[in-house]
């Protein structure tokens, strides 16, 4: 039987999508496709990734016209299907902006790009993402972003937070939630969420980026590892 | 016919951008601001000549695309030419 396969979703203006591959290839060692965004089924696919960079020139809002693009209605058919979606960055906005999670993405708070490690702190890992880590495990990953200050209203974040859907939180390096580590001004802190059936998983920090110690960290390499095993 | 729509950061959402000139404003020695917000200004010119229905079409262009409800809020006006 051949084994699992990925798909890496390329929209122009999407830069992230040759780190992500080496990371599912390299780390995962599973077949991985990159997947044009005019592509119409992806039934034969157990891990899809929408990865970082600035699908359609983040014009109009980050994530707001990859959202129509004809791969988007495939993606939302196999997630609702239980398949496993990873959207990394520009993918987190594209998943908010096609409502595959609540919420929405602002500019961040101290109105610039930044580019630069963070430390998360998982919060959950009874799911497919996270479980080879520790709960509370606090992790450094880079982020890369301009708009990763995640806001939705109090009504959802209460539903967020009560299904435990809140799955990465930007902490200091000891593992403590404050307003100085937390580098854009997302509510909660919330740097990575999933959807109720915890198939679906979007986060501003990029894993694929901390896969490998010449990377510089490889904290997120069992996220990847992860992976691997719920699809065995 | 041509449509004006104004888009704005809802109320009680942080506008980080409005926030920062504010504070330019105030230290240039514009006391009597309150408050400021900024927005979008999106034109859109439609080859169609009934008022009412380029009303109805922009209203969709608005919800499909131009402005997320969630912390966005708009209005907009037709006029001829």
């Amino acid at each position: 039987m051949p084994g699992p396969k990925a798909g890496v979703i390329v929209f122009p203006g999407t830069n992230c999508d040759s780190d992500t591959y080496h990371a599912i290839k390299q780390v995962m060692g599973i077949d991985v496709d990159y997947i044009w965004y005019e592509k119409k089924t992806l039934k034969q696919y157990q891990l899809i990734v929408v990865p970082g960079g600035f699908s359609y020139g983040d014009y109009l809002r980050a994530g707001a016209l990859a959202r129509f693009s004809p791969v988007m209605d495939a993606l939302r058919a196999y997630s609702e299907n239980n398949g496993l979606v990873l959207g990394i960055c520009n993918g987190f906005q594209i998943l908010l902006e096609a409502s595959m999670l609540p919420g929405s993405m602002q500019k961040n708070k101290t109105l610039k790009f930044i580019c630069r490690d963070v430390h998360v702190r998982v919060e959950r890992n009874n799911m497919p993402f996270t479980m080879l880590y520790k709960k509370g495990d606090v992790l450094r990953i880079p982020i890369a972003h301009a708009e990763g200050n995640y806001y939705a209203p109090e009504q959802t974040l209460k539903t967020l937070e009560g299904n435990d859907q809140v799955v990465f939180r930007y902490v200091d390096e000891k593992g403590r939630v404050s307003e100085d580590a937390n580098p854009n001004g997302s509510v909660y802190g919330i740097a990575g969420l999933c959807n109720a059936g915890g198939n679906i998983l979007a986060m501003m920090p990029h894993p694929e980026r901390a896969s490998d110690k010449l990377l510089g960290s490889e904290d997120g390499r069992k996220l990847f590892l992860s992976i691997k095993k719920a699809l065995k | 016919m041509l449509a004006k729509i104004f888009i704005k950061p809802k109320k009680g959402i942080l506008d980080p951008q409005g926030k920062a000139v504010f504070g330019a404003l105030s230290r240039l020695g514009f006391s009597q601001i309150g408050d400021v917000r900024i927005g979008k200004y999106i034109e859109i010119r439609l080859n169609v000549n009934d008022k009412s229905s380029a009303h109805a079409d922009v209203q969709k262009m608005c919800d499909t695309l131009l402005v997320n409800k969630l912390i966005e809020d708009f209005t907009f006006e037709i006029v001829e030419g």
